[in-house]
C-alpha cells in the first residue's frame, strides 16, 4: 500500500516537469512578446531591445526556463505585466475562491449523480429511468455558459431569487449566508454537465454489478433490495465511479471558467480569462500552472482513494 | 426469434467476403434500425446543407441591420426568430453561423483523429521505447483539464477560426491516441496478425491491411461522440471571443452577443444555445447508433 503510493507519487514528478516545459513553450509561441504589452505599440525597436535585455529575454530559452522554474520553486511567480502586482498575491487567493466554487459544484454533482443514478439503476427501464437518462444526455450536451445565462434569466432577472453577480470578496461583511446566496446559481451551472455524466456512470456501473452472480445469490438468500443496492452492489461499483468523478473535476474546472466569467465570481478562471484578454502572459502562465498542478494532485488522490476502496488495486 | 426481417439481419454472417451484402451495407441496416440515430443524421444533414447553401436558403442578409427592428421578438415581420441587438435576422445568422460552428466542431476532431491514428498505431504496434516516448509525452497533455487547455492555447494565439481549430486539435490528440493504442494492441495480439507475419507480409502491409481496418471501429465511434462535445467546446471559445471575430458570427459568439440584452431580448441568447444543444445531442445519438452498428459484439435489444 505504502509502496504503491510512493510509486504513484514518483510518476507525478516527470509529468509536472513536462507540464512546466509545455506551459513555458506555449507562452513563447504567443505572437508578439511582453515588451509589446509593456511599452505599447508606439515603442521603438531600440527601446524594446533594451527592455528585452533588462528582462533577460535575449538569453537562451533553456536559461530563461530554468530561471522561471527556479523562481517558482521559491514561491516567486513573477510580476503581472498589466497590474504590476506580484502574481502570487493575485493567483493564490483567487485559486481559493475557485476551490470554494469547485467543491460546492462537485458536492452537488456527486450527490445528484449518486442518488439519481442509484435510483435509475434500481428501477431500470422505468419511466423515472428513461426520463432521467434523456435529461442527463441533454444536460451533458448543454454549453455551461448558456445554462448559466438561462439561470440568470430565470432566477435573477425574472424571479429575483438569487443575485447574478456581486461576489467581490469572499471575506466581505455578508458572512456565510451571503456567500451561499451568491454560490447557488454558479454552482448549479458548473455542476450540471458533470452531474449528468456521473449519473449515467453510476447507473451503468450499478447495472453491470447487479447482473453478477453474487447478487443473484444474495437475492436468493433473501437479502433485502435496499441491502443489496447499498451494501453488496455499491461496494464493487465505487472504484470506477470514483475514477470518473475524479476526471469530472477537470470538466468542472473548465466549466467553472465560464460560470466565473458570467457571474463575476472572483476565481482563477475569471482571472485567467481577463489575463488572456489583456495578454498578461506572466499571470496566464501562473494560473495555468496552478490549475494543472491541482488537477494532477486530485487525480493522484483519486488513485490512492481507489486503492483504499478496492483491495485488488492494492496488490498491483 | 423476433420478426423474420430482424432474424435474418442478426444472423447474417457479417464480413464473409463472397456475400453480396457488404459489411458496410449490413452496418447501415443496423444503424437505420436505430430511430434516434437516423433522425439525428437527417437533422444534421439538413443543418449542414442549409449552412452550405446559406446564401440561397436564408431569408435575409446576415449583416443587414434594420434599426427599427433592434431586439425584435420572434415573429416580428418576416423575422421568424426575431432580430438581434443590431437588428439583424437571427435565423439568417444561425444558418450562416453553422458554416463556422460545424467546421470548428468537425475539422479539429477529424484532424486529431488522423494525427492520433499515426501516433497510437505507432505506439501500439511497435511497443517498447517508441510506445513509452509517445505515450509519456501525451501524458503531459492529460495533466490539463481539456477545456482550460483549449482556452489557454487559443488565448495565446491570435483569435480566429484557425486558432480555435488548432487549440481543439491539440487537446483531443491524447484522448484519441489512447483509444487507438489500446485498440491496436488488442488487434495486434490476434492470431491472424501472427499468421500474416508468418506468411511474410511486410510491416506496412500488416498495419494497413490487417491492423487498421480491424481497430478503426471503436475509434470512429469515439470520435463521432467527441464531435458533439467539441461543438460545445468550440462554441465556448467563440463565446469568450477567442474564435471568430465580429461581424461574422458562429453560434457561440451569438450567445455572447445576446448576453448584453439578456433582460430585454432573451431570445437572442436562447435560440443559438438551443441549436448547439440539438446539434451536439444529434452527434451523440449518431455515435450510439454507430457503436451498435459497428460492434459485432454489442448486444442489440
Amino acid at each position: 500500500m505504502g509502496r504503491q503510493i510512493i510509486t504513484r507519487l514518483a510518476a507525478v514528478i516527470p509529468i509536472l516537469f513536462g507540464v512546466s516545459i509545455f506551459i513555458f513553450m506555449l507562452m513563447h509561441l504567443a505572437p508578439g512578446d511582453v515588451t509589446d504589452a509593456l511599452l505599447g505599440p508606439m515603442a521603438t525597436g531600440d527601446a524594446k531591445e533594451k527592455l528585452r535585455k533588462a528582462m533577460g529575454l535575449d538569453r537562451p530559452l533553456v536559461f530563461q526556463y530554468l530561471t522561471w522554474m527556479g523562481n517558482i520553486l521559491q514561491g516567486d511567480f513573477g510580476v503581472s505585466v498589466h497590474t504590476k502586482r506580484a502574481v502570487s498575491e493575485v493567483v493564490l487567493p483567487r485559486f481559493g475562491n475557485t476551490v470554494i466554487l469547485a467543491l460546492a459544484s462537485l458536492l452537488l454533482a456527486l450527490s445528484v449523480g449518486f442518488f439519481v443514478g442509484m435510483y435509475a439503476a434500481a428501477k431500470s427501464y422505468s419511466t423515472f429511468d428513461r426520463v432521467s437518462m434523456s435529461l442527463t444526455l441533454m444536460l451533458g450536451s448543454t454549453p455551461p455558459y448558456w445554462l448559466a445565462l438561462l439561470l440568470v434569466l430565470m432566477f435573477s432577472l425574472k424571479l429575483r431569487w438569487f443575485p447574478a453577480t456581486g461576489m467581490t470578496s469572499i471575506l466581505g461583511d455578508g458572512g456565510l449566508m451571503d456567500i451561499a446566496r451568491h454560490l447557488v446559481l454558479p454552482a448549479i451551472a458548473t455542476a450540471a454537465a458533470p452531474a449528468a455524466i456521473i449519473t449515467r456512470m453510476v447507473r451503468s456501473t450499478m447495472l453491470e454489478v447487479l447482473s453478477q452472480g453474487y447478487i443473484r445469490v444474495a437475492r436468493a438468500k433473501g437479502v433485502s433490495q435496499r441491502a443489496i443496492l447499498w451494501k453488496h452492489a455499491l461496494r464493487n461499483a465505487l472504484p470506477p465511479i470514483a475514477t470518473i468523478s475524479g476526471l469530472q473535476l477537470g470538466f468542472l474546472l473548465g466549466g467553472a471558467l465560464f460560470t466565473e466569467v458570467i457571474f463575476a465570481w472572483p476565481g482563477l478562471g475569471n482571472q485567467l480569462y481577463y489575463s488572456i484578454v489583456a495578454r498578461d502572459v506572466v499571470v496566464v502562465q501562473a494560473a495555468v500552472l496552478v490549475i494543472a498542478l491541482a488537477f494532477v494532485l486530485v487525480n493522484l488522490a483519486v488513485d490512492i482513494l481507489n486503492a483504499f476502496l478496492d483491495p485488488r488495486v492494492r496488490k498491483v | 426469434m423476433a420478426s423474420e426481417k430482424n432474424g435474418t439481419l442478426r444472423t447474417a454472417p457479417a464480413g464473409q467476403g463472397t456475400n453480396t451484402h457488404s459489411r458496410t451495407y449490413l452496418a447501415w441496416l443496423a444503424f437505420a434500425e436505430d430511430k434516434a440515430a437516423l433522425f439525428s443524421l437527417v437533422f444534421l444533414l439538413i443543418v449542414a446543407l442549409m449552412a452550405a447553401f446559406a446564401p440561397y436558403v436564408s431569408p435575409h442578409d446576415p449583416y443587414e441591420a434594420v434599426n427599427s427592428l433592434r431586439n425584435a421578438p420572434p415573429g416580428s415581420g418576416d423575422f421568424l426568430l426575431g432580430a438581434d441587438s443590431n437588428g439583424r435576422d437571427i435565423l439568417t445568422r444561425l444558418i450562416y453561423g453553422g458554416r463556422i460552428s460545424l467546421v470548428v466542431g468537425f475539422a479539429p476532431t477529424f484532424l486529431a483523429m488522423v494525427i492520433s491514428l499515426v501516433l497510437g498505431l505507432t505506439a501500439g504496434y511497435f511497443g517498447g521505447w517508441i510506445d513509452q516516448a509517445i505515450m509519456r509525452t501525451l501524458d503531459v497533455l492529460f495533466a490539463f483539464p481539456l477545456v482550460l487547455l483549449a482556452i489557454a492555447i487559443a488565448g495565446m494565439l491570435n483569435p480566429g477560426v484557425d486558432t480555435e481549430i488548432v487549440a481543439i486539435t491539440v487537446v483531443l490528440v491524447p484522448y484519441i491516441s489512447r483509444i487507438v493504442r489500446t485498440s491496436t494492441i488488442s488487434v495486434t495480439a490476434q492470431p491472424y496478425i501472427e499468421a500474416a507475419r508468418a506468411g511474410g507480409a511486410g510491416q506496412w502491409a500488416i498495419v494497413s491491411r490487417y491492423v487498421l481496418p480491424n481497430m478503426i471501429s471503436p475509434v470512429i465511434v469515439y470520435t463521432t461522440t467527441l464531435v458533439g462535445l467539441m461543438i460545445v467546446v468550440a462554441s465556448g471559445l467563440s463565446f469568450l471571443g477567442l474564435g471568430v471575430q465580429a461581424p461574422a458570427a458562429d453560434w457561440g459568439s451569438m450567445v455572447s452577443e445576446g448576453r448584453v440584452v439578456l433582460r430585454k431580448a432573451p431570445h437572442v441568447t436562447v435560440f443559438p444555445g438551443l441549436l448547439i444543444v440539438a446539434v451536439s445531442l444529434a452527434f451523440n445519438y449518431i455515435g450510439d447508433g454507430l457503436r451498435d452498428a459497428l460492434d459485432p459484439k454489442a448486444i442489440r435489444r
